[in-house]
């Protein structure tokens, strides 16, 4: 399932400066997952030790956050924009916290 | 002269210089602002400071600009009164009102982050600036911004009072409003940061601009007679000013211009939007993003955010201070609006309505004791909601132009 993936300014390094790539699969955390295939590196900085998102990453499809929806099981369908953003742009949880 | 050392991870720990970077490459973690203390205290002292100008710059060792401030030069130092009237109706003995309501020139504590923010983007090579805002930012962004120079992009949600919109398009900036509210404005913002090489004050100037909140409660302190309250009741939204104010305090009494800091402090929402609020009453650290409840149902649209960026550290000092969050609910705000002008003279905005219904609640509570001093932060300014009280106020009395009229229809003769 091709998604467009937006990705922020301190992630870009690992991806040549590109603002904008694309990554495949079926819910978050398998684009999640594919992301750190075609960028190696970029899984560790999203999630911690136990594969968890990260207390201050919050993650978006079509512009509504995954916290409203199913999480990292947010099921995605082909052309879904997904997009990672530090959540100084909004709320956080702290480690291993339940993200309701 | 600076006495800034660097930014650090509030997290992590990891530092990064100084820069437009406001989150941590490794754990996205928020940044913060990290100064020489000992070079502070040698020029910061209490009668160094009495002989400064009277604007937000007075406490320049803590604010984190390199070069010679040239924005917001009348910002800052606001009325400090003491509220006897008001205390006499809430039934406390020492009662202070701080008035940001006044502040200069947009009539918001908004005019103490800004300035802080635009003149760092000036320092870091910035030529446009912008934010995301519920309102009162707007204002500040649009305002600042003109008097420096620079191009201004503004984003709010649509649906903000006549008053908020207007007090933005006065000054020409390109004021966008995206559809839906304030927490998809920020994310939006946080996209456009990404791609454009802009200082949006309050997301990649953040860890600057938040700096410049501590300047309430400096203030506060100064004005207190160098001394921090025993409480201090604060609006949130996006959960700057609140634990800013805590931290001014303790940098006060680091720098021994004030006794060892005792306050509590208490977080005040509306009840038509308050995760911090529950959050705190769940006594948890997690502020699970809620939806605000629709627009035509909100008194309160200043703080009106469903997602917080430093909600954490809200409910942090919180609980640090021993202290407690409460809502208001439409009609609480409003009438706290109409006591703070009926006794105090000083028309409020509904954040500070807000404040003060929750203070007030607070009291009635016994969480805030009748004996100690307490502090109510007013933020905002009652011109810019003329919508919330609009139908509330009555009319005047229409009469001829005659002493027959008057005597008839006003004292009723
Ligand atoms: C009048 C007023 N007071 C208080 C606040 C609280 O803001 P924060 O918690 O983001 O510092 C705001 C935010 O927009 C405001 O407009
Ligand atoms: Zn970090």
């Amino acid at each position: 399932m091709p998604v467009k993936v937006l990705l922020p300014t301190v992630l870009q390094r690992l991806t040549n400066n590109e603002v904008e790539v694309q990554a495949e699969g079926g819910t978050v955390r398998e684009v999640v997952d594919d992301l750190e295939r075609r960028y190696p590196g970029l899984k560790e900085r999203l999630c911690d030790e136990t594969g968890r998102l990260r207390r201050f990453v919050n993650i978006y499809v079509n512009n509504e956050d995954i916290r409203h929806l199913a999480n990292e099981e947010t099921p995605l369908k082909e052309g879904d924009e997904v997009s990672v953003v530090p959540s100084i742009a909004g709320g956080a949880s702290p480690p291993g916290a339940q993200r309701e | 002269m600076s006495c800034v050392r660097g930014l650090r991870c509030k997290e992590c720990g990891r530092d990064y210089p100084i820069a437009a970077v406001y989150v941590c490459e490794f754990c996205f973690g928020p940044l913060e602002v990290q100064y020489n203390y000992e070079q502070a205290a040698q020029s910061m002292t209490r009668d160094a400071i009495a002989a400064r100008p009277r604007n937000l710059w007075r406490y320049r060792e803590l604010l984190p600009l390199d070069g010679e401030p040239t924005d917001g030069l009348q910002s800052g130092f606001t009325p400090f009164i003491r509220a006897h009237n008001l205390a006499r109706e809430l039934g406390v003995r020492d009662l202070y009102i701080k008035n940001d309501g006044v502040n200069f020139p947009t009539l918001s504590y908004k005019d103490r982050v800004v300035p802080v923010a635009i003149a760092k983007a000036k320092e870091l090579g910035f030529d446009t600036v912008g934010c995301a805002s519920t309102g009162n930012l707007a204002n500040a962004v649009a305002a600042h911004g003109a008097r420096a120079g620079l191009r201004r992009y503004i984003f709010i949600p649509t649906g903000l009072e006549a008053g908020k919109v207007m007090g933005t398009l006065v000054y020409q900036p390109t004021l966008v409003a995206v559809e839906g509210n304030y927490d998809d404005v920020n994310r939006l913002c946080s996209e456009i940061t990404n791609k454009y090489h802009w200082a949006f004050v309050n997301v990649n100037m953040r860890p600057y601009y938040t700096e410049g909140a501590k300047t309430y409660g400096f203030e506060v302190g100064e004005q207190l007679g160098w001394r921090a309250p025993d409480n201090l009741v604060c609006p949130v939204a996006g959960g700057t000013i609140l634990p800013k104010i805590w931290k001014s305090f303790h940098e006060l009494e680091r720098l021994g211009l004030i006794p060892s800091v005792r306050t509590r402090m208490f977080a005040a929402q509306a009840a038509t939007c308050a995760p911090v609020v529950t959050a705190v009453h769940r006594g948890s650290d997690i502020i699970p993003p809620m939806k605000p409840a629709p627009l035509a149902e909100s008194v309160d649209t200043s703080l009106r955010i469903g997602n917080p960026a430093d909600g954490p550290y809200v409910v942090q000092a919180v609980r640090q201070s021993d202290g407690w969050a409460e809502m208001a609910t439409n009609e609480e705000i409003i009438a706290a609006m109409q006591l703070l002008a009926r006794t105090e003279g000083i028309w409020t905005e509904t954040a500070g309505g807000t404040t003060l219904a929750v203070a007030k609640k607070l009291i009635e509570q016994g969480r805030i004791r009748r004996d100690e001093t307490t502090v109510i932060c007013i933020t905002g300014n009652g011109l810019k909601t003329l919508e919330a009280v609009r139908e509330r106020l009555g009319k005047p009395i229409p009469i001829a132009a005659t002493l027959a009229a008057f005597e008839e229809r006003v004292l009723g003769a």
